[in-house]
């Protein structure tokens, strides 16, 4: 199948290995701009930015740890700390409001409380506004959501 | 010969199925032993119909939707027989209401080619634009775009000849093309759909912009919320660049010009423009002061044309059949076409291409088909998270730049998202400050503390205390938020909070009362 068959598959992310993400930095480190490219490809690999490879980034792109921090906490996508196995990105923006998607979202509460495997974070948006409620689910883009729709696709990732 | 069939590949199409109904048809057609040859398009735009499957017979493509993985043998059956009968059969999509009173000049092609063959795209009108371009040279690219009277698609309208004027004549040792592609407001879809179903239409509009101005080099600054635009746009540029779209010499020119896509992470404001730019040096999305206008300094500190997504998908069209064919559509100061987004709780949502000049209500209720729900619209909120609530009352407004700020809204990216009677909105109004405070970067006073005042008071409001006093207080500091931000994002949430009171004076508890007094 096309190129879109491979978003939603499942990735397993390494244990921090300082080795292996200095060969990341420098991989992306000829870009103009590279910071962010950089905090992507160590979040690709090891599912966050560890709090270790935050000098590596510095004396690599020959700028300051506190601006690598600035950066790293300044936007949503970055996480510091080890995911959870799975992760349910869930709409919470007018569009998906307007067709339920705030009933849903405190569903999705309720039913994620206390979970260890599915992490639950805010989105908003994700282009898919005239099929909402929608989620990314493990990256995978999911529409016309509700309660049971929910449960089944949660099932399956708890199989 | 093999059955050809189309399958959207499309993200609202994938979310609700469409790889598993590829597969399911795979399968199917393996168990039958037929050779399928299934192209992955974009989306036609009739969200209501995904999965929605096309099959190429004699009389043209036969559409089938929405189409479940579970009904795929069924509807192979249907379409070995040339588009045979099936519950599901839609006809020629062509022929819907909601796709034939469309004026599709930007998405022509979308949801009709395979969006990653360059031979699809030349066939069916792709490159005539460049080709045209390369003849002109770059003084009479910048007039052609001028006297079509584009303007910016991201929001704000300005004319994009201007700009594009503006940083040819700059003298600088390097130039850029920025493609805003940070498509983040509510509601809209236009920049995903074209970045998926026609990549090439962008890259070719990149690439006039770049001979226009003299930049070789561009980038792509998509949302992260995108993963299917970023893989789209990462298999059609190495595509491009074969084809002489790309690389040392853009469409046979002396000239060179190529693109790279850089992936956001998650903040909204990085689609205003200046913190785009931050953001692609690698820095927070922190928005610059204006001037310098990028167009002087703008990435890394160079003349910079950056345009959204629509904008710039707009020239190879201007190009390849002249200004006057897009200036030609439109009314006011507001010409060409508009992608519209119809979202939310609508019957009929999705991708409404057409002049300027359509009224809101025709777009609600008549294309829409009002609320999905069955019940009554009650507000729509069009131009996304900062734009206003518009009642019922107001769908006489024309759709165009002039209109809508004459009614103290604004058309923005083109996104319509319909609210139901169960809408409340000083909820409404509440979300609009607290998305504020989430999303500001917080440079300025007013939006990063404003917004953070502003949910507050507005809880106030909701749970009816001094209900007259904390309006005004509200009013007051929309005023500040207004005139006092550094960006839209501040300057803008004002738009949503204050046509809510005024509007929906019902919703604020006891200011109704005050205000019949």
């Amino acid at each position: 199948m096309s190129f879109v068959a491979k978003i939603g598959a499942i990735v397993t992310f390494s244990a921090w290995d300082a080795t292996r993400a200095a060969a990341i930095i420098e991989a992306e480190a000829h870009r103009d701009g590279a910071l962010l490219p950089v905090l992507h490809a160590l979040s690709r690999a090891f599912g966050h930015v560890p709090d270790e490879a935050v000098p590596i980034v510095a004396s690599t792109l020959n700028i300051t740890r506190a601006e690598v921090h600035g950066v790293l906490t300044f936007y949503h996508d970055f996480h510091r700390e080890p995911p959870l196995p799975h992760m349910l990105k869930l709409c919470r923006a007018e569009a998906c409001q307007a067709r339920g998607g705030e009933a849903l979202a405190a569903w999705a509460q309720t039913r994620l409380a206390g979970c260890d495997t599915v992490a639950l974070e805010a989105v908003y948006c994700l282009g898919l506004c005239a099929s909402g409620p929608a989620a990314l689910l493990d990256g995978r883009p999911v529409a016309r959501l509700d309660p049971a729709r929910l449960d089944r696709l949660l099932a399956e990732k708890a199989r | 010969m093999s059955l050809r069939l189309y399958v959207p590949g499309d993200a609202a199409a994938v979310a609700v199925g469409a790889d598993e109904v590829a597969a399911a048809l795979d399968a199917a057609a393996a168990v039958r032993n037929v050779a399928l040859d299934i192209v992955r398009n974009g989306s036609r735009g009739v969200f209501e119909l995904e999965t929605l499957v096309e099959v190429e017979t004699a009389a043209g493509r036969i559409g089938y939707g929405p189409i479940d993985p579970g009904e795929a043998p069924a509807l192979l059956d249907a379409a070995l027989l040339d588009g045979g009968t099936h519950p599901k059969r839609i006809g020629r999509p062509e022929d819907l209401p909601f796709l034939a009173r469309q004026t599709r000049l930007t998405f022509a092609r979308c949801g009709i080619t395979d969006p990653l063959s360059i031979g699809d795209y030349r066939r069916h009108g792709g490159l005539t634009g460049l080709e045209r371009a390369v003849a002109l040279g770059p003084s009479a690219i910048v007039e052609a775009v001028t006297s079509s009277g584009l303007r910016g698609r991201g929001g704000a309208g300005f004319p994009t000849g201007i700009k594009l004027r503006t940083v040819a004549e700059a003298v600088a040792p390097q130039k850029y093309v920025v493609c805003n592609a940070d498509e983040g407001d509510s509601g809209t879809f236009a920049d995903r759909m074209i970045m998926e179903g026609d990549p090439f239409l962008l890259i070719e509009g990149m690439a006039i912009a770049g001979l226009a101005v003299g930049a070789t080099r561009g980038f792509i600054y998509v949302r992260s919320e995108y993963p299917h635009a970023i893989a789209a746009l990462e298999r059609a540029i190495p595509t491009a660049r074969a084809a002489g779209l790309l690389g040392r010499r853009v469409g046979g020119s002396e000239r060179a010009f190529d693109v790279e896509v850089r992936v956001g992470a998650g903040a909204y404001v990085c689609g205003e423009e200046t913190a785009l730019l931050e953001s692609l040096e690698g820095r927070r999305g922190q928005v610059r002061a204006k001037p310098p206008l990028p167009a002087h300094q703008g990435l890394f500190g160079q003349p910079t044309v950056i345009n959204n997504v629509l904008s710039l998908a707009a020239i190879p069209f201007i190009l390849a059949e002249g200004a006057d064919a897009y200036c030609d559509y439109g009314m006011g100061r507001s010409r060409g076409t508009m992608p519209i987004q119809l979202a939310g709780n609508i019957r009929n949502g999705g991708l409404f291409e057409t002049a300027f000049g359509v009224t809101l209500g025709e777009l609600v209720e008549d294309i829409g088909g009002g609320a999905r729900s069955g019940r009554p619209v009650k507000a729509v909120q069009v131009g996304g998270p900062l734009g206003a609530y518009f009642p019922p009352t107001l769908f006489d407004t024309p759709f165009d730049y002039e209109a809508f700020a004459a009614r103290d809204g604004l058309i923005g990216h083109g996104g319509v998202v319909v609210f139901d009677d169960t809408v409340d909105l000083a909820r409404q109004a509440r979300f609009a400050m607290e998305f504020c405070a989430i999303e500001s970067c917080g440079k300025c006073t007013p939006c990063r503390i404003g917004s953070v005042r502003g949910a507050e008071v507005l809880d106030r409001i909701i749970s009816g205390e001094a209900v007259e006093a904390n309006i005004a207080l509200v009013e007051d500091l929309c005023h500040t938020l207004r005139l006092g931000s550094l960006c839209a994002l501040g300057g803008f949430t004002p738009f949503p909070v204050l046509s809510a009171l005024k509007h929906f004076p019902e919703d604020f508890g006891a200011y109704k009362m005050n205000a019949a007094e």
